[in-house]
């Protein structure tokens, strides 16, 4: 959290804290971010082990990996995207409630990756808006965490929490299937 | 095995001499009566593999390998079969392990399996129109539609060629087999056609 956000001094100011609605919905969001596993190849085991004691995602409150993407804020797609998952992909996103976000993993959620075929879709963000690419093949947990913070910090960033579009486009609720 | 009595019983198998297992070229009329026999008088209890295959130059081009393994004694015996209009009889009622291999099979080379219990693809989505694996088929692809109309509506996404030029895997020096396209080899690729 950026210091001034919440910056007082209760023995001056009294027990008080004066702050923008947006901070504070933003803080809440960046601190509780359920991510979606979309563990689509071996990224998914690296993934795993952030989940674990080890590197532990649990210290940025990420823990609660939702199986169901109505339960979920942000999809983390790790591994590669065949044309016949794309749907999939998709359709999981559309049905994730809003605010979400998309992270992908890997140089395949990413580019494509090293799968320059006819059956892999070259880049995830052809079908779902991606907030954080993360580079390696794959990732180590480390970078995930750090893609993770990242995402937190634009989060923390973003304007209009409260408004009924989000981040400029509106909800779009179409596919729901 | 006894190749004298395979080759008595089923007269137009050819013994290809084999450098690593014992390998006919069957009739594809004959192939599930000789995988039948194989199983039931030889003792060829295990499919180890069955794999379409396009010999390219060949006519006909197209083809179905079959391993078999006798867990008795360990004994491998390899068939391939030619296909007549693209089709082969099933031997997934003699072995029902072949049944997902022969929907690969027919997925990547449209190979169709006469008998088959569950003839659809396996690997592709159904209204795939290509068989990506036959040699006439460029490794990016062609362009089709997306899968699913509704998510293509919204994103405008097709299935399209994928770029085969530079990239972080390009591979370089050394002797490469001219079937498939290279990364530094740009004779032909998604911009050219392969003469």
């Amino acid at each position: 959290m950026v210091k001034s956000d919440f910056g007082y001094n209760s023995k001056i100011e009294g027990e008080v804290i004066v702050t923008r609605a947006d901070a504070v919905v933003n803080w809440v969001r960046s601190h509780s971010v359920w991510p979606m596993p979309m563990g689509l190849a071996c990224c998914a085991i690296e993934l795993m082990a952030a989940g674990g004691s080890r590197f532990d995602i649990s210290r940025f409150g990420m823990e609660v990996m939702r199986f169901s993407p109505r339960q979920a804020d942000c999809m983390i797609v790790s591994g590669t995207v065949t044309y016949k998952m794309a749907e999939v992909v998709r359709r999981i996103y559309d049905q994730m409630a809003e605010p979400k976000w998309v992270v992908a993993m890997g140089a395949c959620a990413s580019s494509g990756g090293m799968y320059r075929s006819y059956a892999t879709l070259q880049g995830v963000d052809n079908i779902v808006p991606v907030d954080i690419y993360i580079s390696g093949c794959p990732p180590r947990p480390e970078a995930l965490l750090d893609g993770m913070m990242l995402l937190q910090e634009k989060i923390r960033q973003e304007g209009g929490s409260l408004k009924r579009t989000f981040r400029g486009r509106t909800v779009d609720t179409k596919i729901v299937s | 095995m006894d190749v004298l009595a395979l080759t008595q019983k089923f007269p137009q198998t050819q013994n290809c001499a084999g450098q690593d297992m014992t390998t006919f070229a069957v009739n594809s009329a004959e192939l599930a009566d000789i995988v039948k026999y194989l199983r039931d008088e030889q003792g060829f209890d295990l499919l180890a593999d069955l794999c379409g295959m396009d010999w390219k130059d060949r006519t006909p081009n197209l083809g179905v390998v079959i391993h078999l393994l006798n867990t008795k004694n360990r004994e491998y015996v390899r068939l391939h079969a030619a296909c007549v209009d693209d089709s082969v009889p099933t031997v997934s009622a003699i072995h029902p392990g072949a049944n997902w291999h022969e929907r690969e099979a027919y997925d990547m080379f449209g190979i169709k399996f006469i008998g088959h219990p569950d003839p659809r693809r396996i690997l592709m989505w159904d209204a795939y129109p290509y068989h990506p694996l036959r040699k006439d088929f460029p490794l990016a692809g062609i362009e089709v539609p997306f899968p699913a109309a509704d998510v293509a509506a919204v994103t405008g996404q097709t299935v399209e060629p994928a770029p085969m030029m530079g990239g972080p895997f390009v591979s370089s020096g050394g002797h490469m087999s001219g079937a498939e396209p290279q990364a530094l080899d740009q004779s032909w690729n998604e911009e050219k056609p392969k003469s």
